[in-house]
């Protein structure tokens, strides 16, 4: 028999059945969530079909707010209500509206560990990836069953290997890295797949840069990805998780199979963008047209980290963002905000002009943080520029130094000019 | 089993050059202005509410209808209206080249029927499938057929799991 692969090795620890691509088994889960998007609708199928009974175990059981946060409308602040009813009557934990982004939040506070299994009403809960765990997104359907029985159905993914191999010269960061990988492999390739990534290149990558890269497995397709830990990886989630000891890792065996193994040479790799209308468009700044921009955004899952923030703060301290072009930056968590506090770059950005708003999904939860008008150009470090996401406008995706270059000369730019 | 059949009138899904569009995502099946809905009458009107040239969906198509569309689609969030408000529509299954995985799973989920059809293009193309054409599809058999034109296609089974739920209603009443 041949050796396992990651997703297979996680699965088998969760289940009692034989664990092979494409077979569908019952496994058992460490945590659900739901969010205040999915989360009202998981109370309602609670109550319609399981009236009167318990969560499966209530320390695993998990609101997580932020998307609106706080609830911009009557009908938003309705929804987070009956989801706080509902956790007081059964026993849950709320991060309520001042948390943050749900998966940053059961990170950092030491909920997710290695080979974890954990599901919620979010397609980016595979960020979890990045602490070797099988996050997975699912509909408010699923969420509903895992919080009843705490198990779900799954078919094992199969499991394609990715060695990121070459020689670049340029200075890139792990957003450019990632769209690079997306606009060759684009939506078909890993579709429906685990995903493992080799190389030194990917290997080398820390937490919030594997956080970075892996939350856009989402816009490829996939359904997980994995990186191997380099020395200080685990040390990296000890500190971000706020504990003593993180289970050991995760790794696949020598002789595990795969679906497919895919070499990818990025050497040309530069400053890149997603243009829209798609996160697979990937454009290199050097070929792309003079773009004039009226909106910046830093944050989300992908680039929310306090990382991120103080490359921006780099690039703006002491400097003006162009006239007529706004900025605004959302911390992914409370924690976030606290050390952007700590380390006192929030006046500089302010200076420069941004805009700071509370922690949590900002961009993405239709205009918590503004929107663009009909035509109007943003650059933003999300991970999703579909039409109509934020906005009537054009959403180009990139690195936090793009973002913050680009608001300080008016145009798309990856150097001041 | 005649609830493992399902007999309709077609909607292609088409760009201009009418090609079934692919990667139709959910923000483009149900917009994200509209999540706070949870009643599942409620959601029909907003379906592709977002995606150009097929905001007046709602309007045009009729209960019963099947839809047909590229590869990828439902990709994007875990929102479980992009399948509800197909089935608020009276929508009777989705046929398409594929589909983000966890939409695929909020429609299994729910025992709304989805379909695989590989190379689906060709149906339109070379086959010559045109809008509201009547089809009928067995589950079971794996067998799409075309009552306009006569013509018969093989198509995906549905799973086991996928067959246990729909014979139960939805996961949450197995
Ligand atoms: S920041 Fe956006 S993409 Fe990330 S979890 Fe929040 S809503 Fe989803």
């Amino acid at each position: 028999m041949s050796g396992k692969t990651v997703i297979e090795k996680i699965f088998t620890n969760h289940s009692e059945e034989d664990i092979s691509p494409g077979k569908i088994v019952w496994i058992d889960l460490d945590v659900v969530t739901a969010r205040d998007f999915g989360g009202p609708n998981v109370v309602k199928n609670f109550n319609n079909n399981y009236e009167g009974q318990s969560v499966f175990d209530p320390s695993k059981v998990f609101f997580t707010f932020d998307l609106t946060v706080p609830p911009k409308t009557i009908q938003y602040a309705n929804n987070q209500m009956i989801c706080r009813n509902f956790a007081k009557e059964k026993g849950i934990k709320v991060f309520d509206i001042d948390k943050g982004i749900g998966t940053h939040t059961l990170i950092e506070n030491g909920l997710v560990q290695s080979g974890s299994i954990v599901v919620g009403t979010d397609s980016h809960m595979n960020i979890l990836g990045a602490v070797n765990s099988f996050g997975q997104g699912m509909g408010d359907v699923d969420i509903t069953f895992g919080f009843r029985y705490g198990r779900t159905w799954f078919e094992v993914p199969a499991t394609v290997k990715v060695n990121i191999k070459g020689d670049p010269s340029y200075d890139y960061s792990a957003k450019d890295l990632v769209i690079k990988v997306l606009s060759i492999l684009k939506t078909d390739k890993l579709l429906g797949k685990s995903v493992e990534f080799y190389g030194e290149l990917i290997k080398k990558l820390n937490l919030p840069e594997r956080i970075t890269f892996l939350s856009m497995i989402t816009e490829m397709g996939g359904i997980v990805g994995f990186i191997p830990f380099n020395e200080n990886t685990s040390n990296e989630i000890k500190e971000m998780a706020g504990l003593d000891k993180v289970a050991p890792e995760i790794k696949a065996d020598e002789d595990a199979s795969y679906f497919e193994i895919i070499d990818l040479d990025i050497s040309d790799i530069e400053s890149m963008v997603s243009a829209p209308p798609y996160p697979h468009n990937g454009v290199k700044i050097s070929d792309l047209d003079k773009v004039y921009v009226d909106f910046g955004f830093v944050g989300s899952c992908t680039n929310g980290r306090i990382e991120d923030l103080l490359k921006v703060w780099a690039i703006l301290k002491g400097k003006k963002i162009k006239e007529g072009v706004q900025l605004a930056i959302v911390p992914a968590t409370v924690e976030v905000y606290k050390q952007a506090f700590e380390k006192g770059i929030l006046k500089d950005l302010l200076d420069a002009g941004a805009i700071i708003s509370n922690p949590g999904c900002g961009g993405c939860a239709q205009g918590h943080i503004g929107m663009t008008g009909k035509g109007e150009v943003m650059v933003s470090t999300g991970n999703r520029n579909f039409p109509g996401k934020q906005g009537d406008g054009f959403n180009y995706l990139t690195s936090p130094e793009v973002v913050a270059y680009s608001v300080l000369n008016g145009f798309i730019s990856d150097r001041e000019l | 089993m005649d609830e493992f059949k399902v007999k309709g009138k077609v909607w292609l899904i088409t760009d201009n050059n009418g090609d079934l569009i692919n990667d139709i995502d959910t923000d483009q099946i149900f917009h994200n202005a509209f999540l706070h809905i949870t009643e599942i009458s409620e959601m029909g009107e907003h379906t592709f509410g977002n995606l150009e040239g097929w905001k007046d969906f709602p309007e045009k198509c009729n209960p019963g209808d099947i839809v047909f569309a590229g590869s990828n689609f439902g990709s994007g969030s875990s929102r479980q209206q992009a399948v509800d408000c197909f089935e608020a529509l009276g929508i009777k299954a989705i046929v398409a080249d594929s589909y983000g995985a966890i939409y695929k799973r909020n429609a299994i989920n729910s025992g709304f029927p989805i379909l695989t059809f590989n190379q689906i293009n060709n149906l339109v193309k070379e086959a010559g499938m045109k809008n509201r054409d009547e089809i009928e599809i067995d589950f079971l058999a794996g067998e799409l057929k075309n009552i306009s034109s006569g013509k018969i296609f093989k198509i995906d089974l549905f799973s086991k799991v996928q067959k246990d739920i729909m014979e139960k209603g939805s996961l949450l009443t197995i």
